[in-house]
């Protein structure tokens, strides 16, 4: 037994030790460059400083180099901006509500607020008033003002090479790698073009980038915790990851990205034994406060911001709960005044309790055959609709004609008439259409005459009985009568045949969840007086998890239809489809977001080179090679800084796969600059690792001349594929006489 | 039963069995008594009155029918998992002398005294069975003490559900067996004396349980990947160790590679192999297949397809089919009835003749390929074959009327061309029947048109549009067959647009009427086409992957997060006129505990891990090295047995959770030896923490018979008895109203 337990213990032990042992020598030597490069250039290590060359640690020539990288980067960015002077692609969507702020009308939308909120304003400033309706692409914009929110898109996405070779310079410490990568960026066709126009994409890029910027720059603070500038970098990426969760929930990523950054950074700090308790509990709080507290409040701000701002009635009412619509002014609900509590003969609307839970709805429309009985549908409906109206009978049918009519109270039964279509609301011992294990619910009979199976009994939650049922304050429940279920709004989503409409059930479980509880929401009935109803304000916490849970929702709910082609994940990287913005035929003016093919398929190569590159570095450190201090230097900035933007790549494309929403090429945008940075540093290593290769003065020849073609490529390819961006008239692709002609190299690029 | 007894204790380590060379000959064996009696009981729980209940109970209605058609031969696809779980359930039946005549329709229905159910059960429950002794032996090789050891394999003895899963012609047992196999062989490897050869024996035994759980569920690869994670980490800090030779690492790092990475890829090929060589009969699975693979398999398509002329030639009589299998596979079709002038929605309709997709054999699938150029619409002779990017006319056999496409909306996919049989109602729509042939697996097959092997693109000539089936189907004017349409290529999804002509025969007839009674008459003569295995195995696995499963909700479906508090249990069978009930219930005590052991290993671990950050080490090094081995294998194994399920988007059951649960079985007691040896101090508390170990697992015990009767059915309880133990809201336990 012993025995085996020493066998069990030595490898590890060893090993563990081991790896500990590198990681300390790793750290300080890590650290260097960065400091002589920030502090005292040139003081250190000899060999390090020849291995950079000289441009790194020369300040006016970094400066000079970033210029230039500006300038490229804008002009080609704001080259031909205003055309096609018509909409193009999501334009309709994001101008659309862009003009909504403008005009302060209340809206839904699946993406968080800040985006928009941010073109709205762009175009606000830059005089846009808000009065093109942008309903589909191709439309004219005449002579509204469209040039503004363009314009704004476009700096930000200008904003991204600049961005791009800053992390590189500061990752690997090499302009060269850092030219490589803003060289690729500049000169993609698709950067260019997802930048030129009223999109979130370059807003949401240009946060994501800021945050992995400001990371970065912070990770190189380490030796100067708690100065100004490391506070600054802190609460800078804070900001920014703010921004990118602002935009879209894809921010999420970049937010896992610096999450995951940061706990190895406490981690390290935990294990350097010099720091007291007290030193790591301060850094760790100001983590929690610049990471945490200061993003999430900044974020709550911004939701703030857009509940102020939009404060009229608009598209996106019926989403929102009936107590959140009396806040919106123009809304039925809003000052409402209706009759205080539920009377038989009255006409009603029932509004789901559970969080964008929908109205209790109706249509002339039956189950198909083999979804339980072949009767009419019921089902829960998100927007305001008149077939969401419903009357309320007794249990038999004759109504008093006269006087005033008799109140609804607690215990009493009912039947539920659709106003519409005259039939009964109706359940039975059939299986729901989705939730096998509740019962179905139908419409039934005509003009009231039904079944005993049309009863139900009205419920106010917690109440007793004899109780009035207050106009949309009381929750109540309905109970079946003949089977003991309760009617219950499942949340799923039906097939087509249900018009993508929400599933109603009854349930025979009768615990109480806001899914079986309703409200009544309006109320009309001409013999009762109109009281002017205020309702309980929803609390401001209410209305942000409201409106994330319909936006959750919204998301999941976006699957991609039988008839529209969907773009899959794995086709993004070797740039298989793109996508058209504008311009089908031979006349119109077209424009084809696709990534400039060389560059990307590039970069996939450097992605496969990088594996391998990194494979070797790492055997070979861990086996304990003895290698000379730039090649250690070359693995370090391979495995960290190259690591870092690997698992950057990952989680922001990784994730897709998993998705069930409809997917867009576009999508991959933000992973494509991860790993565009990572070619930067591979090419770079790759090149100065050729003297494995060659003797000294050639080997510098082959870094030269392979730096040259590289610079060639990127040029010349940007010079084929410039139309996709800047715009294409005349004949297609596939025709002889179109200027893209013989550039088709994949049939799926539809250009 | 005693000899497999002592061949699978040899190696554990109370036994030796030394043999000397010296006279005299001495044999001195070890008999580890506590596993023997552990085994006995785990063999008795599985397997006595293994044949009751003599019907069909849940899953066993759908693994049975696979079951017969193995017996018959009989080809099908199964989407739920690769084919050694059913082999291995069918050679149980193989055994049993079944003969696959048994309709598996309902669950509920008697077996007939024709079937022998206890062989039908016997292979999974004695995979069951054995899983005990593997926990016992695993945990000594996780170097935990006997008693710990005792205490995990009594916890999976004594699980209900474990049992109820057992016991029936279900593939979860199997799939824990190997999977614990693997990681028992797989540690012995680990643990042996890196000098001796026949520790590779045990890595070899490794690879081959890791392509046998694979092989049973897809399932099992969640663990074959913890493992191969485990094993790279010990790889790694082999590459470290400097004190091993570079060309020891090499030659271990390439053994390793072998035994757990080709080792069950071959071995998971291998099992498609045998499944696709028992299989060589056409079945009710045949359409979902290419035109190629079905006519490999006897009887079926093959049998008409024999004697075809290869070559599809101008004037060939064909049938085309479509690739796409979604939604069911079918054949070009048109018949004597138009496209209803105005649609229900109001869009009008070229009126002219309908063309459709039809999923049966019908003498109105029959086309025939016409040279535009020329008049005659027979085979010339020598025949002139059809290439990659001619141009034909294709003409319906029965109504003469040419396939046609024009810019007119499709009836029910408006964004998609409208394709007919070209009426001329003289309402300037001129006929637009010319299609190039585009052969699209030309550089595997050829450039000439063939029959069956060539997958064919119909492209429309004059506005490069392609024949495709949109798979929705036509409301009643249409009698509900399936639409066609023509769509640009670049919308198009490039999946199902290839047809392959299946039926041919070379036309003799120009005139209209004879070539009606020719098609009426059938096809003949005869030759055996056969494609290779490996294009066999890619088809059937890309089908099996494709196919889609529809994922509606299941009366006893659950979502993952109810597995851990056991809110939900699904009910097998229920005695057809008395309340006895067989039930998928776990033992709630276990359960409680499992999940108990698993949170208080991660707040210790985590305890532990930053307490040495800051430089305490609480715990020897071997100590920890220990409780980090058991951290990775454990609650590794449970995390990643449990946490993909919450991403996927497929019915569920309870019974997924059976080999997580597993991994917290093994985990607890040897958390429990852990906590006594190093925590705990004081003797008192040790005591103490015996005491309450002992009144845990008598409360397992009591639970376990508490719960027997719905486990095992028998003996059946009164309607009073069962609502006792209801223990939950939320389970359905059913009760007969007398």
């Amino acid at each position: 037994m012993e025995d085996y337990k020493k066998q069990w213990n030595t490898p590890g032990d060893t090993s563990t030790l081991r790896k500990r042992k590198n990681l300390s020598e790793n750290t300080p030597l890590s650290k260097d460059p960065g400091r002589w490069t920030q502090d005292d250039p040139g003081s250190s290590n000899g060999t390090l400083a020849e291995c950079h060359g000289s441009d790194s640690n020369n300040p006016p020539a970094t400066l000079l180099l970033l210029l230039v990288v500006a300038s490229l980067s804008f002009s080609t960015r704001f080259h031909r901006l205003s055309e096609p002077s018509h909409v193009c692609w999501d334009e309709t969507h994001f101008g659309k509500m862009g003009s909504y702020y403008i005009n302060r009308s209340f809206f839904f939308d699946v993406h968080p607020p800040l985006g928009k909120m941010l073109i709205g304003l762009a175009g606000y400033l830059t005089g846009y008033d808000g009065t093109f309706p942008f309903v589909k692409p191709g439309d004219k914009y005449e002579d509204h003002n469209y040039v503004g929110m363009r314009g704004f898109c476009a700096v930000l996405g200008s904003f991204l090479p600049i961005f791009a070779y800053l992390i590189v310079l500061e990752l690997s410490q090499s302009s060269t790698a850092a030219l490589i990568t803003a060289a690729v960026l500049i000169f993609d066709t698709g950067c260019i073009t997802i930048s030129q126009y009223i999109l979130l994409d370059p807003i949401l890029m240009f946060f994501i980038l800021a945050a992995v910027l400001c990371m970065v720059k912070f990770n190189h603070l380490t030796q100067r915790s708690f100065s100004a500038s490391w506070w600054f970098w802190l609460v800078m990426t804070g900001a920014s990851l703010t921004g990118a969760l602002g935009v879209k929930f894809v921010g999420l990523f970049v937010i896992l990205l610096v999450g995951l950054n940061t706990i190895s950074d406490l981690w390290r700090l935990l294990g350097d034994l010099s720091l007291s308790m007290v030193d790591i509990a301060k850094h760790l709080v100001a983590r929690v406060v610049g990471l945490i507290i200061l993003p999430l409040f900044l974020y709550v701000t911004i939701f703030a911001i857009h509940f102020v701002v939009l404060n009229k009635s608009g598209p996106g009412d019926g989403f929102f709960s009936s107590a959140f619509q009396s806040r919106l002014i123009g809304n039925n609900l809003h000052n409402a005044s209706m009759p205080e509590y539920l009377a038989y003969g009255s006409t009603i609307t029932v509004k789901n309790l559970r969080i964008a839970g929908g109205y209790l709805h109706s249509h002339w429309h039956l189950y198909p055959e083999g979804v339980g009985a072949k009767q009419q549908q019921v089902t829960a409906y998100l927007h305001k609709d008149y077939n969401n109206v419903w009357r309320v009978h007794k249990q038999d049918h004759n109504e008093s004609q006269s006087g005033p009519p008799d109140l609804v109270r607690h215990g009493d039964i009912i039947r539920l008439e659709h106003k519409e279509t005259t039939r009964n609301l109706h359940s039975h011992l059939h299986e729901a259409p989705l939730t096998k294990k509740h019962f179905q619910v139908t419409g039934y009979g005509m003009n009231g005459t039904g079944d005993l199976n049309d009863l139900w009994q009205l419920e106010v939650c917690g109440g007793k009985k004899g109780d009035l049922v207050k106009v949309l304050r009381s929750k109540v429940r309905f109970l079946h009568r003949a089977t003991g279920c309760v009617l219950y709004s499942s949340g799923k989503t039906l097939p087509k045949w249900g018009w993508e409409q929400v599933e109603v059930t009854c349930s025979p479980y009768l615990k109480e969840t806001p899914s079986s509880q309703w409200n009544i929401e309006d109320h009309i009935n001409p013999k009762l007086p109109n009281i002017s109803l205020s309702l309980l304000k929803p609390h401001f916490l209410e209305i942000l998890l409201e409106s994330h849970i319909v936006m959750i929702r919204g998301n999941s709910g976006l699957k991609p239809k039988d008839n529209e082609m969907n773009s899959k994940p794995w086709h993004w990287p070797i740039n298989y489809q793109g996508l058209r913005f504008s311009g089908v035929n031979e006349t119109e003016y077209r424009v084809y977001l696709l990534g400039n093919p060389v560059l990307w398929w590039m970069n996939l190569a450097s992605l496969g080179l990088y594996l391998i590159m990194s494979a070797v570095a790492s055997v070979a450190l861990q086996r304990g090679f003895s290698l000379e201090p730039k090649r250690k230097e070359h693995a370090h900035v391979l495995l960290r800084g190259g690591g870092l933007l690997l698992l950057g790549w990952l989680l922001h494309y990784a994730p897709f796969y998993t998705m069930g929403r409809v997917l867009y090429y576009h999508h991959y945008f933000p992973a494509m600059l991860f790993s565009s940075m990572l070619t930067g540093i591979t090419l770079d290593v790759l090149f100065r690792s050729a003297d494995l290769l060659l003797r000294p003065p050639y080997s510098d020849w082959l870094q030269r001349a392979g730096l040259m073609g590289l610079l060639f490529t990127v040029l010349y390819s940007f010079y084929l594929f410039h139309p996709l961006s800047y715009g294409m008239t005349g004949p297609l692709a596939h025709e002889p006489g179109s200027s893209m002609a013989g550039l088709k190299w994949m049939d799926s690029w539809e250009f | 039963m005693v000899f497999l007894f002592s061949s699978f204790n040899f190696h554990s380590h109370k036994i030796r069995v030394a043999v000397m060379l010296h006279l005299p000959l001495m044999v001195t064996a070890q008999v580890d008594l506590v596993l023997v009696l552990v085994t006995v009981l785990s063999l008795w729980t599985r397997l006595c009155h293994l044949s009751y209940p003599n019907a069909v109970v849940f899953d066993e209605v759908y693994y049975g029918q696979f079951v017969s058609l193995y017996m018959k031969r009989v080809f099908f696809i199964d989407d739920s998992g690769p084919p050694l779980g059913h082999m291995i359930l069918a050679l149980g039946a193989y055994l049993g002398g079944f003969d696959g005549n048994f309709a598996w329709n309902r669950i509920g229905a008697e077996y007939p005294c024709s079937v022998s159910v206890w062989t039908l059960r016997f292979l999974p429950a004695l995979c069951g069975a054995l899983c005990v002794p593997l926990v016992y032996l695993l945990t000594l090789e996780l170097k935990f003490s006997h008693l710990s050891a005792l205490g995990a394999a009594l916890l999976l003895l004594l699980e209900n559900s474990l049992i109820v899963q057992s016991r029936f012609m279900l593939l979860e047992s199997v799939l824990i067996f190997f999977v614990l196999l693997a990681f028992f062989s797989y540690l012995c490897f680990y643990n042996a004396p890196s000098s001796s050869w026949f520790r590779y024996g045990w890595l070899l035994l490794c690879g081959a349980s890791c392509g046998a759980a694979i092989g049973v569920k897809y399932m099992g690869l969640f663990s074959y990947l913890l493992l191969l994670g485990v094993a790279s980490l010990h790889t790694w800090n082999l590459i470290g160790d400097r004190t091993v030779s570079h060309l020891s690492v090499c030659v271990q790092c390439v053994c390793r590679f072998f035994c757990l990475l080709v080792l069950p890829v071959l071995l998971y090929v291998f099992w498609f192999y045998v499944h696709l060589s028992i299989l060589s009969h056409s079945g009710p699975h045949d359409q979902l297949m290419s035109s190629a693979f079905q006519a490999s398999l006897r009887g079926g398509l093959s049998r008409i397809t024999q004697g075809q002329p290869l070559e599809v030639a101008y004037g060939s009589q064909v049938t085309l089919k479509s690739s796409a299998s979604q939604p069911i596979p079918c054949w070009l079709h048109s018949h004597k009835a138009n496209y209803p002038i105005r649609y229900e929605n109001g869009r009008g309709s070229s009126h002219q003749q309908q063309v459709t997709c039809y999923p049966f054999k019908d003498v109105n699938n029959w086309w025939i390929v016409k040279d535009p150029d020329r008049q005659e619409m027979m085979v010339s002779s020598p025949p002139r074959p059809v290439r990659h990017g001619d141009v034909i006319q294709l003409v319906h056999g029965m109504t003469s009327r040419f396939l046609n496409s024009h810019d007119v909306a499709a009836p029910m996919s408006p964004h998609a061309q409208e394709v007919s049989g070209y009426i001329n109602f003289n309402v300037s729509m001129a006929a637009q029947n010319l299609w190039r042939v585009d052969i699209s697996n030309r550089e595997v097959e050829s450039d000439v048109w063939k029959t069956i092997l060539s997958e064919v693109r119909l492209i429309h000539v004059n506005t490069s549009a392609v024949l495709k089936l949109s798979g929705v189907s036509l409301p009643d004017w249409g009698f509900r067959q399936l639409e066609i349409v023509a769509e640009k290529l670049f919308k198009a999804n490039t999946g199902n647009l290839g047809w392959t002509v299946e039926e041919h025969r070379y036309g003799t007839s120009q005139e209209q009427k004879e070539r009606e009674v020719e098609l009426h008459s059938p096809s003949h003569i005869d030759v055996d086409r056969k494609i290779s295995f490996w294009a066999k195995f890619l088809e059937l696995q890309w089908k099996m992957l494709t196919v889609k499963q529809e994922d509606s909700e299941h009366k006893y479906s659950s979502s993952p997060l109810e597995w851990i508090t056991m809110e939900t249990n699904i009910a097998y069978w229920l005695h057809s006129s008395s309340n006895a009930q067989i039930h998928l219930i776990g033992n709630p005590v276990s359960w409680g505990v499992a999940n108990f052991s698993l949170l208080a290993y991660q707040v210790l671990a985590v305890f532990y891990l930053l307490r040495r950050r800051r430089g305490f080490k609480d715990l020897p090094h071997g100590v920890w090295c220990k409780f980090v081995c058991l951290g990775c294998v454990c609650v590794g194994g449970w995390l990643v047995n449990f946490v993909p399920f919450l991403l996927m988007e497929k019915t569920l059951f309870l019974y997924h959770y059976l080999p997580a649960l597993c991994y917290l079985y093994l985990l607890s007691p040897a958390l429990l030896e852990h906590m006594h040896t190093h925590l705990l101090s004081s003797v008192t508390y040790q005591r103490a923490l015996c005491v309450w170990a002992s009144a845990v697992l008598l409360s397992v015990f009591l639970s376990y018979r508490t719960f027997c009767p719905l486990t095992y059915g028998n003996p059946e309880l009164s309607a009073n008895e069962l609502r006792g133990l209801k223990w939950r809201d939320s389970w359905d336990i059913l009760y007969r109203r007398r």
